[in-house]
């Protein structure tokens, strides 16, 4: 009976963090002598106000959302995974590999073999740090994020050394052939006969996203194998009592988070950029650890909270290509937001819980 | 109908007008960000020269992210900036699916070319000031052996360790270039205590001139040179000021005059290649009252040589631009 409802603990928590990390916000964009209002409009009318801003916010959602879920997932099995970064990285040098030297006629064969391409890269760059935790016992967080080191050395070298066009300055692949390019949602939006988000780049992966968070929600709370990662995320000596296999299962999990991590190259590489870009990440992967945070690993509350980030990203890039605000003030407020939603949780959740718990006991009495 | 024909013609008008009101010029700047100490800033430097001396106005954009690339260029275009600089190769891929779609708005780009009817690609011969650097190098350098100080691992910076190779081995072709890049992300750029490390190094292997070419992490390259007692060379900006009689020279690349000369064009910007090499000063040995001490009449004198060599087409550098390696190493 202490525990407040859950409407609450989903819904009122996260957004009353939200609004204190505005309230901030709003405080050091004063200071620097802006209008916090204007900043406000900007960034929301920038990322929610037009089917072009939606267009954009909904394509870092899809980012988000994958790199989220991949956190998620295998912190249900206590495993943080950080490597995500690392593991999209890879991804994307899959879709690439895949894209250039197969020739495949429609994009419709395309996909499929690309998320195949992106999940396998993005998977086996997580089967090193997952075998090292379970068989030696070395830290997760420690290799996954010297992993993301290694990625992005592999990936500097393959774009520079072997996939970069003759002639060309820049680090990157060729361009994808046309056959293979994704429907954005503009064109199946023009499909119908609807003029929706021109030149943006949000992609049919946002559904290969969306089903995504579906078969995670399966896989952790409807499946044997979910269960089993449950139990040893909960307690180790009680799982392996139960006749779990430690090692199995961390190694299955961290596959399976890797290659969610490694999809996201489906909407940024093959969506979005068509080529492969050295840059292609672009922080996602560590994004993905405060959406996992804030949506309280479970795949709803990733899909929600990936699209306040989106939001953030979408809106923040606004203001900085808009306003006089320097980009350096949106770090500050992306960084209170996840402060506030993540790190300073409590904060709100335990007077809200003793509120709740006064209400309560006045009812009683 | 006339009516709703004046109403047309009206607007069209209005919208004429206004375009001709609003024909600023544009800079975006990449990823970098505006104040990078090197590339960015140096464009910055070349419009804010631009505003004091013509007294207008311009628009000017930090890109966030990759995505934004195509967005930022087409709200210019529409917003009916001419002529829009953009400064680096990254958009290289992005403008040419963009520039068409605006025929009559100038684009240049800096560091890279791109083949459309309505865009100027500026590009500079890195190797050609790399080369006189490294002359430089080898006359000072009393060890025989110098170092390099790339930024991240891409070949655009390539080109100037070559070019900088070849021209040390012209003057002693058995000494000895140590080659070292900070790193392989964008942090690169922005690391000056890795490159300091760096230079430790290199010091400890023998080298007594370090050339940087690391951007924002090349302050501490220079920095760790002066504290060693040896001599560093600077890079895209003049930078023989930051430790007087310590820095031998700087390589500059004019790119200020790249985005001066554009915005003076106006709408009027010549499309094509615009080659910023030696005989342009584009690319240069900055030598000023910071570093007239360390160069030697004969130092000066070889520099004037290979100079005027390269300018005559007598000195062919090899420029890594289809990707082979450095034939100096």
């Amino acid at each position: 009976m202490d525990k407040m409802p859950k409407w609450a603990d989903v819904i009122l928590t996260p957004l009353i963090s939200l609004f204190l990390a505005m309230a901030i916000s709003a405080l050091v964009i004063l200071a620097i002598g802006e209008s916090p209002w204007l900043a406000l409009n900007t960034m929301v009318e920038g990322a929610l106000g037009s089917s072009y801003g939606w267009g954009f916010t909904l394509y870092y959602t899809t980012n988000f959302v994958f790199t989220g879920l991949a956190v998620a997932v295998a912190y249900h099995a206590s495993l943080f995974n950080i490597g995500g970064e690392g593991q999209a990285a890879m991804g994307g040098l899959g879709v690439a590999l895949v894209l250039l030297y197969l020739p495949l006629p429609h994009w419709s064969i395309a996909l499929p073999v690309a998320m195949i391409g992106a999940a396998l890269f993005g998977a086996a760059w997580a089967l090193i740090p997952a075998w090292l935790q379970a068989k030696r016992g070395s830290h997760i967080v420690i290799t996954t994020i010297m992993f993301n080191f290694i990625a992005a050395a592999t990936l500097n070298y393959v774009l520079v050394n072997i996939l970069r066009p003759p002639g060309s300055m820049d680090p990157s692949s060729a361009r994808f052939p046309e056959a293979t390019h994704l429907p954005a949602l503009t064109d199946m939006a023009a499909a119908i006969g609807i003029d929706w988000g021109r030149n943006t780049p949000v992609n049919i992966s946002f559904f290969v996203a969306i089903a995504a968070c579906l078969l995670v929600w399966l896989l952790i709370w409807r499946s044997r194998l979910g269960y089993e990662i449950r139990a040893l995320g909960r307690s180790e000596p009680a799982a392996i009592y139960a006749g779990i296999k430690p090692v199995r299962i961390i190694l299955v999990t961290m596959l399976i988070s890797g290659g969610l991590a490694g999809m996201m190259a489906i909407n940024n590489v093959m969506g979005e950029a068509e080529r492969l870009l050295l840059n292609a990440v672009e922080g996602a992967g560590f994004i993905g650890i405060a959406v996992a945070l804030m949506g309280r690993n479970h795949p709803v509350g990733v899909f929600l909270a990936a699209l306040l980030f989106g939001f953030l990203y979408q809106g923040g890039g606004e203001l900085a290509l808009w306003t006089s605000i320097p980009r350096e003030l949106i770090i500050v407020i992306q960084a209170l937001v996840i402060l506030f939603t993540g790190a300073l949780d409590n904060m709100v959740r335990m007077p809200l819980e003793r509120l709740f718990l006064s209400l309560r006991q006045r009812g009683d009495s | 109908m006339t009516l709703m024909k004046s109403l047309l013609a009206g607007s069209a008008l209005a919208t004429l007008a206004a375009g001709a009101a609003l024909a600023d010029p544009a800079l975006i700047y990449d990823l970098g960000g505006k104040f990078d100490k090197s590339f960015n800033e140096a464009a910055y430097t070349g419009a804010v020269r631009w505003v004091e001396e013509t007294g207008g106005s311009y628009k000017e954009l930090e890109m966030q992210s990759e995505a934004q690339r195509e967005q930022a260029l087409r709200r210019l275009a529409e917003t009916g900036a001419n002529p829009i600089v953009m400064t680096g190769f990254a958009f290289g891929d992005v403008l040419n699916t963009v520039a068409p779609d605006y025929p009559d708005t100038k684009f240049a780009i800096i560091d890279t070319i791109v083949d459309q009817p309505n865009v100027q690609s500026v590009v500079f011969t890195e190797a050609e000031g790399s080369y006189l650097a490294g002359v430089m190098a080898a006359t000072a350098s009393k060890t025989g052996t110098v170092g390099f100080v790339g930024g991240m691992d891409v070949p655009l910076i390539h080109r100037f360790e070559c070019g900088y190779a070849q021209g040390f081995k012209a003057v002693r072709p058995d000494g000895n270039v140590l080659v070292n890049y900070i790193g392989t992300t964008a942090a690169a750029w922005n690391d000056p205590v890795k490159g300091g490390e760096l230079a430790k190094a290199q010091k400890a292997q023998g080298a007594d001139v370090i050339y940087a070419a690391a951007g924002g992490s090349g302050i501490g390259v220079l920095q760790a040179a002066a504290d060693e007692g040896i001599l560093s060379v600077g890079v895209d900006s003049n930078q023989n000021h930051l430790h007087p009689g310590q820095v031998l020279t700087s390589m500059v690349k004019r790119v200020d005059n790249a985005v001066f000369d554009a915005f003076s064009a106006g709408a009027d910007l010549e499309t094509g290649v615009k080659l910023m090499n030696l005989a342009a000063a584009g690319v240069a040995v900055a030598i000023d009252d910071n570093n007239k001490a360390l160069v030697t009449p004969e130092m000066q004198a070889a520099i004037d040589e290979a100079a005027a060599k390269i300018t005559a087409g007598q000195i062919k550098i090899v420029d890594q631009k289809s990707g082979n390696s450095c034939a100096a190493q």
